[in-house]
């Protein structure tokens, strides 16, 4: 053996090495959990820093508007100069209409391609298919926005002579099929997750492939199901682009889907590339919008946790 | 007398199995619904965008004039976005899943944080944006810089990166990270050398598609002043800048119709680009996934 020196034992020598390398050593062992630590703390930071704006500048546009106005005022009027309106009610009548008309298109469909995924196609169709539709889920909300205008629109218009060029339908739709990806893989997770031994006991009884699915399968996995169904309420109320693109600019407390509409989303946009100048009331009425967005998501995020947390199944 | 009657029970299954046969083709066109739309919207682009493509495309820079209009702008300022967003977000998800999966203890807090991370992932991407203009662009008077802005997509992306990145910490199995401490190594030294070697397959795949759902988000960008129009490219990290996605939202807005079509165009780029990136991604995962 090449030792140094023939005297030293083997745990002599390790104990030398330790130290010469041993402050060093010790110092980044105990450095580094430390820095971990801190990044962690940064994504508590963004939501204080997001709650903490939001308050702010939103108390400063509740000075000059009542809340009661703010939540009872039928008009959304916030670039009138004389005689502004700040009633969120228009706006909040077209978030959810536009967000009802995509859960019109994306439950069924997202649900029926969940359940053909999970409960008729082979294993290589899955496999094919799957990938595609991560495509869709892909695709920035602009593109969609885009689609929507030149696409869906035109096309609505030959069926619809009367629909504005502008409307709540037309986006509705695009946001409904945006997350058609969303619902149908959270809910194809949720029916993959019921063990197979229900569906051969199922059949073993003697139902068909559709009895086992609408019976057997969905109930079992009815809370991962629904929990999908509210994480897409969640995002459609929260897209913006394809909403700021063809939805229009006109808040209208209407539930007339051929409506020109304004979301809160595509307020906060419109606003911000205007002159919404700093410190102006339009300035801070964005961020009024934008507690309320943020309020009504979290909450329906929260619905969601809790629902696939509390009813979840085991087995 | 026999206890089933074998006639009523065949004309009952017969029309079982035809609901059965039936709705099975439903759900498949229903399938094929995502599938049919995906393609109208590829061809559409294509065929409206494709002419407008060609080498001035990627060296003009935006113009009043739709046959001089080009990308030249974008696609700096999506460059530059990109230095900034992809080291931070990467940097700050990997050690904060680091710290949750190797070092926090089960408490209170760990399950705080926790809790807040898919929270985060929920909140609107413009609601990001209002975050971005009240902190980086006004407290901390970056104005309307590329730092602001790569910033703002970072801590946007950032619960998609922290999250992949757990999962992918989570399935370097124990037994070697046991054999690595008792071959006398300490925590980090495993974490370095046996951990994240194994992991980071599934980390960049992570981040890889986090930053990919960046370079298209919009809203963010404009909210924190993003310019529509601009005519040079940016210098440094503080300049002003434009990004794919807002030009393409600037030439959609407008009402003729060669700037439809030259957005169209813009959007070709940008999916090339995800489709590339995605790719990517997908490459890796398959390459490099080690089965232990």
């Amino acid at each position: 053996m090449n030792r140094t020196n023939q005297n030293e034992s083997i745990a002599e020598i390790i104990e030398r090495k330790k130290s010469k390398s041993n402050w060093l050593g010790n110092f980044i062992e105990k450095a580094i959990p430390v820095v971990l630590w801190l990044a962690a703390v940064i994504s508590i930071l963004t939501t204080v820093g997001i709650i903490f704006t939001l308050l702010k500048e939103t108390s400063s546009f509740f000075s000059e508007v009542s809340i009661l106005q703010f939540i009872t005022d039928l008009n959304w009027y916030p670039f009138f100069e004389a005689d502004p309106e700040f009633g969120i009610l228009p706006l909040l009548s077209g978030t959810l209409l536009v967000a009802v008309i995509a859960m019109f298109v994306a439950i069924p469909f997202g649900l029926a391609t969940a359940i053909y995924l999970s409960e008729y196609a082979s294993e290589s169709v899955r496999r094919s298919i799957k990938p595609i539709l991560e495509v869709l889920a892909g695709i920035p909300t602009i593109v969609y926005g885009y689609f929507a205008l030149t696409f869906v629109t035109p096309l609505l218009q030959t069926i619809i002579p009367d629909l504005p060029f502008f409307n709540a339908l037309s986006p509705g739709i695009v946001v409904g099929i945006m997350i058609i990806p969303m619902v149908a893989s959270l809910s194809e997770d949720a029916m993959s997750a019921v063990p197979n031994a229900m569906r051969e006991g199922a059949l073993a009884l003697g139902s068909t492939r559709l009895e086992v699915a609408l019976k057997v399968v969905l109930p079992a996995a009815l809370s991962g199901v629904i929990a999908s169904f509210v994480l897409a309420i969640s995002r459609a109320i929260g897209e913006t682009m394809i909403v700021t693109i063809a939805g229009g600019s006109s808040p209208t407390l209407t539930f007339d889907p051929t409506d020109s509409i304004q979301t809160m989303t595509a307020f906060i946009v419109q606003a911000s590339l205007g002159d919404a100048s700093y410190g102006s009331i339009i300035y801070f009425s964005i961020y009024a919008v934008g507690i309320t967005l943020f309020i009504f998501t979290l909450i329906i995020n929260m619905i969601a946790q809790y629902i696939s947390k509390r009813f979840r199944e085991s087995y | 007398m026999s206890l089933i009657n074998k006639t009523d029970v065949e004309q009952r299954m017969h029309g079982r199995q035809r609901k059965n046969n039936v709705s099975k083709y439903l759900f498949l066109a229903a399938t094929m619904f995502g599938l049919v739309v995906l393609a109208v919207l590829f061809y559409r682009v294509i065929s409206q965008g494709a002419p407008h493509i060609s080498w001035n495309f990627f060296t003009e820079f935006a113009s009043r004039n739709p046959e001089d209009a080009g990308m030249k702008a974008p696609l700096y300022g999506t460059f530059w976005l990109m230095l900034i967003t992809a080291p931070v977000s990467v940097i700050l998800g990997v050690s904060t899943a680091l710290y949750l999966e190797m070092y926090a203890k089960k408490n209170r807090f760990t399950s705080f944080i926790q809790t807040n991370i898919s929270n985060l992932a929920g909140v609107p991407s413009i609601v990001f944006g209002l975050l971005g203009l009240t902190i980086f662009v006004r407290l901390m008077e970056m104005n309307q810089s590329i730092m602001a802005g790569g910033l703002t997509l970072a801590l946007l992306i950032l619960p998609v990166i922290i999250v992949a990145s757990q999962e992918s910490i989570r399935a370097v199995p124990s037994d070697v990270q046991e054999a690595s401490y008792g071959l006398g190594a300490t925590k980090w030294q495993t974490i370095r050398r046996v951990v994240l070697p194994a992991a980071i397959p599934g980390i960049l795949t992570g981040s890889i598609l986090a930053l990919s759902r960046a370079i298209g988000e919009t809203a963010p960008l404009i909210m924190i002043g993003a310019f529509t129009f601009i005519a040079f490219v940016p210098e440094n990290v503080w300049s002003g800048f434009t990004a794919m996605p807002i030009q393409i939202y600037n030439w959609t807005a407008r009402p003729q119709e060669e700037f439809q079509q030259i957005a169209a165009g813009g959007i070709i780029i940008l999916l090339a680009m995800l489709l590339i990136m995605n790719s990517i991604a997908v490459l890796i995962r398959n390459k490099f996934s080690k089965r232990y």
